[in-house]
């Protein structure tokens, strides 16, 4: 409809520069670039490697995603950027270039939060958002368990993980499988070939103690060392390690702690519908058990397709855009980059 | 396009030290005269000071954004993550207005308004007990630099290329090393000196920048390492 809000979103938390164009919940543009490349060699995203790409591509970035929309800034009814979490020099680009944008055009600029908006993005592509709802947010950076009371107004922290984020594990057991860096992707593709069931990896905080103090949160750590010792001692023996049995039981142990967990918080607090977002969301086995588990519960689960879980400016457009339908009040020009944003906040 | 007699309003931003400023000068055929001007000195605080100050200066001068005819924007060297504020809002606020974005040593604004018949050591904070720093000659032309490293290195250079007297904050900073006598002013990159060395192109039309940041340093960063075992 042509009277729903123009809403431009700028992302730059971590390595993806995104710039996306929504009206109301569809979709019109999402343009990306990545420094990911410059990344793989040192084996994890270097925080001002990613902040000097994203002060080049910013620009860029914007004119595509202007020119696939059809629209001008002239058009655009407010402009949403990641306000954090994230790495600070990074968000400071996004956030900078912004309220140069909202300046220049004469808009208003609404902060936000970044992991309520990879629940937001969700509804480019099913709609409104039933609330509450329970979302499980899973990336390189974060692994979070949230109870979503009122997506424009605040987000509730169930859990979290207590050492590594899921993401993370990936990209460590990638590289002791000689795989290449982001490693979830090569996990996933490795997996297929393998038995989930060859080899029994721990389930970090599911024993019956830690489900008192952490019923809701995660532990990747163990695992990721588990999985070490047991190539390692195939590699000391001699003998070689069967890396599509390894990608395949480890990715097995992530994906049923994630899943178990996060139905686990929907059942207990009778919430019907689960989201699940971040770049680990793009995970084949993570989609297709909690599908299967969740159909027993009767809960719905709800993950938009892997384009849009990992890192975007769509989904920081799609929380703009529900902040705006939602008569919250834009940001001042003096909004801070905050790399430690907490849940409670979803635009500032 | 020669713009000749015609007066043009031009927006100035330097974030390359803990200096935050943002300027609206008025250019003309013979010189460049400044309307509004706001500076803070914060070095923690770039990205929450700087666009409150752009949205200042344009209401103190009673402009719009749509005025505006050319931005000029501190390249550094500079910390880099403030020093990315300004560059990011100067290319930014060009792309929106369809209006050039030009380019300017930082340095420059300090060792050249500095100049005074005799070369002249300009110098600002590098941290790490590191400056920034450049050397110019009598009549303001760089000779030097830019370049970052001991303040004691840039001091012998200096003394090597006649500088009798140092600028900048990174100057009042270190001035024991540097054994040079202090120029009071511009401590930090003059928002007036930024507009004037962009003059002739502001003047000229032409075409913007693509507003490269000084670095100077490389991004620290290991390549990754031979994971540690974890059997013993
Ligand atoms: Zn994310």
């Amino acid at each position: 409809m042509a009277d729903e809000p123009l809403i431009l979103g700028i992302e730059t938390s971590c390595d993806e520069t995104g710039v996306g164009v929504v009206r109301g919940h569809t979709l019109l543009a999402d343009a990306l670039a990545s420094s990911v490349d410059q990344h793989a060699r040192f084996g994890g995203v270097v925080p001002e490697v990613a902040s000097r790409a994203h002060l080049e591509a910013i620009v860029p970035t914007m004119q595509r995603a202007l020119t696939e929309a059809g629209v001008t800034l002239a058009d655009v009814d407010a402009i949403a950027v990641t306000a954090g979490p994230g790495l600070a020099g990074a968000l400071l680009v996004g956030v900078a270039a912004a309220k140069g944008y909202a300046i220049a055009a004469e808009k208003p600029v609404y902060g936000v939060n970044h992991l309520a908006a990879h629940v937001a993005v969700d509804t480019l592509e099913h709609g409104p958002l039933p609330e509450p709802a329970i979302a499980l947010l899973v990336s390189g950076g974060h692994s979070s368990l949230l109870l979503v009371d009122d997506l424009a107004r605040g987000v509730t922290p169930l859990g979290a993980t207590i050492d590594d984020a899921a993401g993370e594990a990936f990209d460590k057991v990638a590289r002791l499988l000689g795989l290449p860096f982001p490693g979830g992707p090569y996990i996933d593709r490795e997996a297929r070939a393998g038995d989930p069931a060859a080899i029994a990896f721990p389930r970090g905080l599911t024993a019956a103690k830690d489900l008192v103090a952490h019923r809701h949160d995660f532990s990747f750590s163990g695992l990721k060392t588990a999985v070490a010792r047991w190539v390692e001692a195939r590699q000391r023996a001699g003998e070689p390690v069967p890396v599509a049995d390894v990608a395949a039981s480890f990715q097995e142990a992530v994906c049923d702690v994630l899943v178990n967990k996060a139905l686990d918080a929907c059942r207990s607090r009778g919430v019907p519908t689960l989201v699940i977002g971040g770049g680990v969301a793009a995970n084949s086995r993570l989609r297709a058990m909690a599908e299967q588990r969740a159909a027993r519960h009767g809960i719905r689960v709800r993950v938009p397709r892997p384009g849009l879980c990992t890192d975007n400016g769509a989904m920081v457009a799609a929380l703009g855009s529900h902040l705006v339908a939602s008569g919250v009040a834009p940001s001042r020009l003096d909004l801070p980059a905050d790399s430690a944003m907490p849940l409670t906040t979803v635009g500032v | 396009m020669r713009l000749g007699w015609v007066i043009v309003l031009v927006l100035v931003v330097d974030s390359s030290t803990p200096a935050v400023t943002a300027a609206l000068v008025e250019v003309t055929a013979s010189g460049v005269t400044t309307r509004a001007h706001r500076c803070t000195v914060d070095a923690r605080a770039h990205g929450e000071l700087l666009a409150p100050q752009v949205d200042a200066v344009l209401a103190d001068a009673d402009a719009r954004p749509a005025d505006l005819h050319a931005i000029v924007a501190g390249l550094g060297p500079g910390p880099f993550t403030g020093l990315r504020v300004g560059l990011v809002t100067a290319a930014t606020m060009s792309q929106v207005l369809g209006i050039p974005a030009y380019g300017v040593c930082s340095l420059d604004a300090i060792g050249h308004p500095a100049a005074a018949g005799e070369p002249v050591l300009a110098a600002s904070d590098a941290r790490r007990r590191e400056i920034y720093w450049a050397v110019y000659d009598g009549a303001g032309g760089r000779l030097v630099g830019p370049e970052v490293g001991a303040p004691a290195v840039a001091a012998d250079r200096a003394r090597e290329l006649g500088a009798t007297a140092a600028v900048g904050d990174g100057a009042h900073r270190y001035a024991e090393v540097l054994g040079l006598p202090l120029r009071a002013e511009p401590r930090y990159p003059d928002a007036g000196a930024l507009a004037t060395l962009a003059a002739e192109r502001i003047r000229a039309g032409a075409s913007g920048d693509p507003l490269t940041p000084l670095y100077l340093r490389r991004p620290d960063a290991v390549a990754a390492t031979a994971r540690k075992p974890v059997l013993p």
